[in-house]
């Protein structure tokens, strides 16, 4: 499709976002460089790398509020990074959608809590919840923690408690996961490389 | 991967197999395209699919799935045979002169010490013939008929094209043209790479086809060079991180392993692990393992680790047996397991068989949700119709739910495939009261220890003395633990060789693992990551795209672990005289000048060691040598061998038919009980396998709107040849069975699914993608999961998703 900046602009008028007219390659050169320069100015610019596949794309995040007190800041557009080596600035059909991951409104919000036998989530604040995971933890480890084996050799293991990473997390995530996890004695954890 | 996404524009040849990059990685099967363009490279892909990237190939090979190491063994032998192998590589960077133990034999099906009761091995007849110098027995000639190099060339004599073909399914015209390309490669100057995921992965003998792959590639000398190596491209964005942090039942930071329970004594454990080179002259690296297990001992326990107390050795769990996940939802099953947390993870859909997966989940008391979205394992005890069927007043866990920021909201590092540590910036809030995944840890373990503190309990060492130096301690900054992992000076450290000359001052961050110490005055988490943020900074948040070399290696880019070294063994891209063995594509070189390694990469080598040292490119290895021979490092044999996945549409194994023992794997572990779950071709006469699409990732996407409108229905691929002889047309629903359970999704008729002899039988396949459940905003469908059989690799026990039986009906 080849359209003229005033055909571009008579378009945008129309209706559609021109951020999205432009990802779908309907822009010409010029006029997308103008447009966006008027909605961009305003946001603030992030870096950030693709969280799905381990090609890891550099990706540009946009987002409204200049992260200043009492300001949101709420992200509207998120594309590739051109000046990422591997990239370059292309995205696959799951990385150019990434603004609709963050914004799903599956996203939880609050934590949640299912009593046994129950058919439905409860509202939790977060102090009751670490509150109550810390005393089952705590509970199970003290009465099933195996200090020596059969043999009598030392073992210091928890086995009837078991964690799963997670290989989106950050490196930081996951160090800090494992420094806690093997602390316990905890041996049956895992993340996604397993499967 | 041994190489990188932008090396792969270095190369002559790509072969794709046990993946589908162009479709699960496309940005970075950009590379693929561009030495296609520039370079005229040729790409070859051998799938049972005729998959995106076969499309854009300028070969195609269909194979059954699950049976790549017959294909492979075949390469091999086809190499051996026509002699096309890289001489001067196999005779000085392999061990292929290396002599084996006289014990040591293959004979139907079964390699030496086959215990049939444990279903294992003993190993002790793997390994080599140990001299009285106590270095291992060598014969340069390759001729010693216990040498390496004939006991290969005699096992993989059996890999004919006409037992391919049989094996495989694949013509051997195809087959023959596959060897004829690859064959090229060996050429001193010629380079292929292997680009292989998870196709390879998901089998019962999984780690043995990677193997296979690897073994070709140091047949052909294209292991340490631009534009070769072994390639996989990884799942997920951090999988690679999390595999490098240890996050795995058996693994501690950085490869280092716990120790098993009859390794009581301390000195014992580390020098097991601390090899002892096998061949004069070679570094064997790991000789290093007290300095890196000190230091992680020393950052994980702060001053509680002593000289005194062995470092805190006793304060680490030990293993009477592995505890990966399969090994958990088994014991999960039979009620030994209480509590649970799925941190980003959602195995009702990721684990196999998802009958015994929520059964097992519903023994649980307490199962602990931390995720961004809302995952069908939180809620695997509510009923969500056909596609969760379950009575959540039966099921009698406690779930809690707790939302995490996701990568847009936080800073932090990712690894890529091709091991650069990225960092990332925080762009936004989370919504409502998610916190980060730092912060929810931190919140959980503070409570513990207060509550240890308090009440006492159950061993408290570990946990009271676990180092928790961070400003807000109930949320650790993502900067703090980024310089933890990558390792500080506790006291001056000074040069070995000049002890007045201070390295690095108490209280600085190191350069690199070449400063670790094992008296204590170094800490350091990972010791691979060290110097990923030095006194420089954090080296991962470089952002200088420049490659002043041309060969695409981007040096101060990020940072790749380990030591910033972008390509692996690249040591091996050298003759023994230190000349690269092709000019125009050098990646480093022995400046005899300045003597010194020079080049567009980090030397992977010992930075000063002259060529006529006679040190080995393989530093990692005490031969010193890359090993065609496995010693006893896998389960199945130091060699690979083809065995069928554990629901075969062969009654036998064709290469050895008359041996039942060895149909499948007789390495793989089975619990009691899912051997009777696993279905017989007389029902389920059809192969199935699992995949990925383009436009989804897992489970997440569905929950993504502009996701979920491009795909949004489960579907399943047939042959055109399947799909007549059951009366299914295009579009129609159907109902996919495996002895476990069943899905019904749209049926796409398709040419790219061909039917193959087999055996002398047609063999038909399905094609599962994965990427639909009972949560999201794509219309709702059967998590695949509930179709696969609960067997792993008998090294990783990663499960077999991608090979199994079922047969299809119309519905
Ligand atoms: S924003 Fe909508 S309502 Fe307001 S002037 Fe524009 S078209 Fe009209
Ligand atoms: S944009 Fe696509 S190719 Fe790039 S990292 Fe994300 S999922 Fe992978």
């Amino acid at each position: 499709m080849q359209v003229t900046r005033r055909q571009f602009f008579r378009i945008c008028a129309a209706g559609v976002g021109s951020s999205s007219l432009a990802a779908l390659g309907f822009a010409p050169g010029e006029a997308l460089a103008e447009v966006r320069t008027f909605k961009l100015a305003q946001a603030t610019e992030t870096r950030n790398t693709c969280p799905y596949c381990s090609v890891g794309c550099g990706l540009l995040m946009y987002s409204l509020g200049d992260k200043s007190k009492n300001t949101e800041t709420a992200i509207f557009h998120i594309e590739g990074d051109p000046d990422h080596p591997v990239n370059r600035g292309t995205l696959c059909p799951k990385g150019a959608a990434l603004v609709d991951f963050v914004r799903s409104p599956n996203r939880l919000k609050h934590p949640e809590y299912r009593a046994p036998g129950s058919k439905e989530w409860k509202r939790i604040s977060w102090d009751d919840a670490f509150d109550r995971i810390a005393r089952l933890l705590k509970d199970d480890r003290d009465k099933n923690f195996i200090a020596t084996n059969d043999k009598g050799e030392t073992v210091n293991r928890w086995l009837t408690t078991g964690v799963l990473a997670a290989s989106a997390a950050s490196n930081e995530t996951g160090y800090v996961t494992h420094k806690v996890v093997r602390s316990m004695g905890i041996l049956g954890f895992d993340n996604q490389a397993r499967v | 991967m041994t190489n990188h996404w932008v090396d792969i524009k270095n190369t002559d040849l790509v072969l794709i197999m046990g993946g589908n990059a162009a479709e699960a990685h496309p940005c970075g099967f950009k590379w693929v395209t561009e030495a296609k363009a520039h370079r005229k490279a040729r790409l070859v892909v051998v799938d049972p699919r005729f998959t995106r990237s076969a499309a854009v190939s300028d070969y195609y090979a269909p194979i059954r799935a699950g049976s790549d190491i017959a294909f492979l063994g075949g390469v091999i032998n086809y190499l051996l045979t026509h002699d096309k192998i890289h001489h001067e590589y196999v005779k000085n960077y392999t061990d292929s002169s290396f002599l084996v133990k006289d014990e040591f034999s293959f004979e139907n099906g079964l390699f030496s010490g086959y215990d049939p009761e444990k279903r294992s091995y003993d190993r002790s007849s793997w390994g080599y013939q140990i001299g009285e110098d106590g270095y291992a027995r060598v014969d340069p000639t390759l001729q010693h008929p216990r040498c390496v190099f004939q006991l290969m060339k005699a096992h993989y004599s059996r890999y004919t094209p006409e037992m391919v073909s049989t094996v495989c399914g694949t013509p051997q015209a195809a087959f023959l043209k596959v060897c004829e390309t690859i064959a090229e490669t060996s050429a001193a100057d010629k380079t292929m790479t292997i680009m292989y995921a998870l196709g390879w992965t998901q089998h019962s003998v999984g780690s043995q086809m990677i193997r296979t792959g690897a073994m070709v590639q140091l047949l052909l000398g294209n292991i340490g060079a631009p534009g070769g190596g072994m390639n996989a491209l990884r799942g997920h964005s951090n999988i690679q991180g999390l595999t490098d942090l240890g996050l795995l039942s058996d693994l501690l930071p950085g490869y280092l392993t716990l120790p098993r329970d009859a390794e009581q004594n301390f000195g014992a454990y580390i020098d097991k692990r601390a090899s002892k080179p096998l061949r004069p002259g070679q570094l064997s690296y790991w000789q290093n393992y007290n300095k890196f297990h000190v230091s992680l001992m020393k950052a994980w326990f702060g001053d509680a680790a002593s000289a005194e107390n062995n470092w805190c050795y006793d304060w680490l769990p030990k293993m009477d047996k592995g505890y990966d996940l399969l090994q958990v939802f088994e014991d999960m099953g039979q009620g030994k397991v209480n509590g649970y947390v799925c941190q980003g993870f959602n195995p009702l859909g990721s684990a196999p068989c998802k009958v015994k997966v929520s059964n097992s989940l519903s023994k649980l008391k307490f199962l602990v949700i931390v995720d961004p979205l809302a995952t069908e394992t939180s809620e695997f005890w509510q009923n969500h119709g056909e596609y969760n069927d379950v009575d959540p007043t039966k099921i009698q866990t406690e779930v809690f739910r707790l939302p995490s920021t996701c990568f847009a909201e936080e800073d932090g590092s990712l690894i890529n495939s091709g091991r650069w540590m990225q960092w990332h910036w925080k762009g936004a809030e989370p919504p409502g009261d998610a916190k980060g995944d730092q912060e929810i840890m931190a919140g959980i373990f503070l409570r513990i220890r207060a509550l240890y503190q308090k009440e006492g309990g159950a061993f408290p060492d570990p946990i009271l003395n676990l180092t928790w130096k961070h400003k807000v301690p109930s949320s650790p900054a993502p900067e703090e633990l980024a310089r933890e992992f990558s390792g500080k000076a506790l006291k001056d450290v000074t040069d070995p060789k000049d002890p007045t000359r201070v390295l690095v001052k108490a209280g600085e961050q190191l350069n690199g693992f070449g400063e670790l110490r094992d008296d204590g005055s170094t800490s350091c988490g990972c010791w691979i990551f060290s110097g990923a943020w030095s006194e420089k900074g954090n080296l991962m948040a470089r952002r200088d795209n420049a490659d002043p070399f041309g060969i695409g290696q981007t040096l101060n880019w990020a940072f790749a672990w380990p030591a910033n070294r972008r390509i692996l063994y690249n040591r091996a891209s050298c003759d023994p005289s230190g000349k690269p063995y092709d000019p125009a594509r050098k990646l480093i070189a022995w400046d005899a000048g300045a003597g010194k390694w020079t080049g567009a990469d980090v030397p992977d080598f010992v930075a000063d060691s002259a060529p006529e040292n006679g040190m080995n490119p393989f530093i990692m290895n005490p031969e010193g040598v890359a090993r065609f021979f496995a010693v006893d490092k896998m389960a199945e044999g130091p060699f690979p061998e083809h065995y069928e996945p554990f629901e075969t549409p062969l009654a036998a194994n064709p290469l050895s038919p008359g041996n039942p023992m060895v149909r499948s794997s007789p390495a793989a572990r089975v619990f009691k009980d899912d051997w009777a779950t696993f279905g017989k071709a007389d029902k389920f006469p059809f192969v199935a396998t699992t995949y990925r699409l383009t436009e989804h990732f897992h489970f997440w996407t569905k929950h993504a709107r502009l996701n979920a409108i491009t795909q949004p229905e489960q579907f399943v691929e047939i042959g055109e040849e399947l799909a007549k002889a059951k009366g299914i047309k295009a579009g129609d629903h159907v109902r996919v069975k495996s002895n476990r359970g069943h899905i019904v999704a749209v049926a796409v008729v398709t040419k790219r699914i061909m039917s193959l002899n087999v055996n002398g039988k047609r063999t038909h396949t399905v094609g599962i993608p994965l990427h639909w459940g009972f949560m999201g905003l794509a219309k709702n469908g059967y998590l695949t999961n509930t179709l696969t059989p609960f067997v792993g690799d008998g090294n990783t026990q990663t499960p077999e998703f991608k090979a199994f039986l079922v047969d299809v009906e119309k519905v």
